[in-house]
């Protein structure tokens, strides 16, 4: 199990072996509140993988402090996600089973939920965006590819014209994104 | 300008690469124009939003290759809580048990109500109440009986007799030999004959430790029946003898041959003999004869334990009580015979002659 700093650290330096490390220590942990709870086992890893996807954007804002263990606020994290999932589904049997002890973090979970609405839209945006768009989109705004790479691959002879397929392309995605 | 145009110029002026003559016209005009100034805050967060959603995928996917190397599923079964079948019972049917559970409470506090069981009081009182319970009804019976009693003492006496035994005769004259169980409290005894007729008695004297009652018949019906035929043994007998009885169980003459099997009665009494012989409660008070027409004992009780066996007071205290007898009880003579006729009878003969002499005691009380 690694430290709670080792954790921080790691995510901030984008450490493959440290987030593995994280994932693999407390997902028995969360499997145990939600199959526990009237849950199964994929409802479990997307609650669990919502919750390390806090955890990261949080540390990798600059603004997690180890004011409780790492342990308790995935904990939380989960739990508050479940209750949430159960009460959606009408699963909600007036009280849940607790393993560990937890903290208030419904601010925190309402915040991650309302970005995660907005990367949805943009998800489904870029899906109604189509061919070539997408890739240009997805290659310049997203892999951070040069102009002179994507030109090569779309075959264009101008670089202007590339250019203003690209602006084009922009301009529908965002009206695609705040049209849903 | 365009829009295009302007989104070129947003983005070379973000990205750094204006020269900075343009730039500081770009600055000018974002000074000028609002509508600018928010377009290019619009451009930095749509892009950014953009590059999240990248961050976001590759996030998912790294965490979805993690997740892949995970045994859930024997994980899943350690970690699965697994209650008792009765902790799992409950959770899945609680609201059912509770209702059921319900139920039963007042059921019970009902019928706790109803059998007053509730209020406070001691079990033991329940059990003397059913012992005053109990008193109360047998004083109502014993009531009943006497209010029947008393009805019955308003029609007058009964006139079927209560109790009936055998005697049979002493003398020729009227002297009869009966058991003191037969006739003890007797208002009147009477007693009949083999041809069915009844003479009134009145009883001359009674010895209650052997059992014995005298009668004499005082009816003016009443004939002499000559010299008894048989004369009373003054010895004791000995075991295994034949001896035989006649008497009057039902309403005719009965015989009953049997043994002498003991010199001692019921309880080791030497007043009696032990016998084994077929008897009932009506031939009290018969004669026991052995085989030469001696009357050897008078019958006065059977064993209700053991079938056949029976007792009868020994001849001898019966000679005994006749000499105990008050002379002025007497007002005839009563000299008993010494002469056996029936000696060298054969039994049937014996029995015969016997039946004259042989009758049945009826007793009334009221």
């Amino acid at each position: 199990m690694p430290t709670d700093s080792e954790v921080i650290i790691g995510i901030l330096n984008n450490s493959d072996s440290v987030l593995k490390k994280l994932y693999l220590a407390y997902f028995p942990m969360v499997l145990q509140l939600v199959i526990n709870n009237n849950g199964n086992e994929d409802e479990a890893k997307d609650i669990y993988q919502e919750a390390i996807i806090v955890l990261y954007n949080k540390v990798k804002r600059g603004d997690f402090e180890l004011s409780s263990k790492l342990k308790t606020y995935i904990y939380s994290i989960c739990r508050r996600l479940w209750l949430k999932r159960l009460k959606q589904l009408n699963k909600y049997g007036g009280d849940i089973k607790d393993f560990q002890e937890y903290l208030a973090v419904e601010d925190e979970v309402e915040k991650h939920e309302e970005r995660d609405m907005q990367l949805n839209k943009m998800g489904d945006a870029l899906k109604l965006l189509g061919e070539p768009c997408k890739t240009i989109m997805e290659d310049f705004y997203m892999h951070n590819r040069s102009m002179q790479d994507i030109c090569e691959r779309f075959g264009y002879t101008n670089a202007d014209n590339a250019k203003t397929q690209k602006y084009k392309c922009l301009q529908r995605l965002k009206k695609l994104f705040f049209q849903q | 300008m365009k829009d295009n145009q302007l989104l070129e110029m947003i983005e070379r002026y973000l990205s750094s690469e204006m020269p900075a003559d343009e730039r500081a016209q770009f600055d000018a005009l974002r000074k000028k124009d609002a509508t600018i100034d928010a377009k290019i805050a619009e451009h930095i967060e749509f892009t950014s939003l953009l590059k999240q959603y990248n961050d976001r995928l590759s996030l998912q996917s790294r965490l979805d290759e993690i997740h892949d190397e995970i045994d859930v599923h024997t994980l899943k079964d350690d970690l699965m809580a697994h209650p008792s079948w009765v902790v799992q019972m409950w959770r899945n049917h609680h609201s059912k048990i509770s209702v059921a559970a319900s139920v039963a409470i007042f059921a019970v506090l009902t019928i706790l109500y109803f059998t007053g069981d509730l209020s406070n009081r001691d079990p033991r009182f329940q059990q003397l109440k059913q012992e005053v319970d109990r008193v109360k009804r047998e004083q109502s019976k014993l009531g009943a009986k006497t209010d029947n009693i008393i009805k019955a003492n308003k029609t007058g006496p009964a006139i079927s007799a209560k109790f009936s035994g055998t005697g049979f005769a002493l003398t020729g004259n009227g002297y009869i030999v009966t058991n003191y169980h037969v006739i003890s409290g007797a208002d009147s005894v009477y007693v009949q004959n083999a041809q069915g007729e009844s003479f009134h008695t009145k009883v001359v004297y009674t010895e209650p430790q052997y059992d014995v009652a005298i009668l004499q018949i005082i009816d003016p019906a009443f004939k002499n029946l000559g010299t008894v035929p048989y004369s009373f043994k003054k010895s004791k007998s000995d075991l295994g003898e034949a001896v035989y009885t006649l008497g009057y169980p039902g309403d005719d003459l009965k015989f009953g041959p049997g043994a002498l099997t003991a010199s001692t009665g019921f309880h080791g009494d030497t007043t009696e003999y032990e016998l084994y012989i077929p008897v009932n409660p009506g031939n009290s008070g018969g004669p026991l004869m052995d085989d030469k027409g001696n009357v050897i004992a008078i019958i006065n009780g059977k064993q209700t334990q053991t079938q056949g066996v029976a007792y009868a007071v020994k001849s001898n205290y019966l000679l005994k009580a006749i000499q105990s007898i008050p002379a002025d009880s007497l007002n005839k003579s009563l000299k008993l015979s010494t002469k056996n006729t029936l000696t060298n009878l054969s039994r049937t003969q014996q029995i015969k002659k016997l039946r004259n002499y042989v009758f049945s005691v009826k007793v009334y009380n009221q």
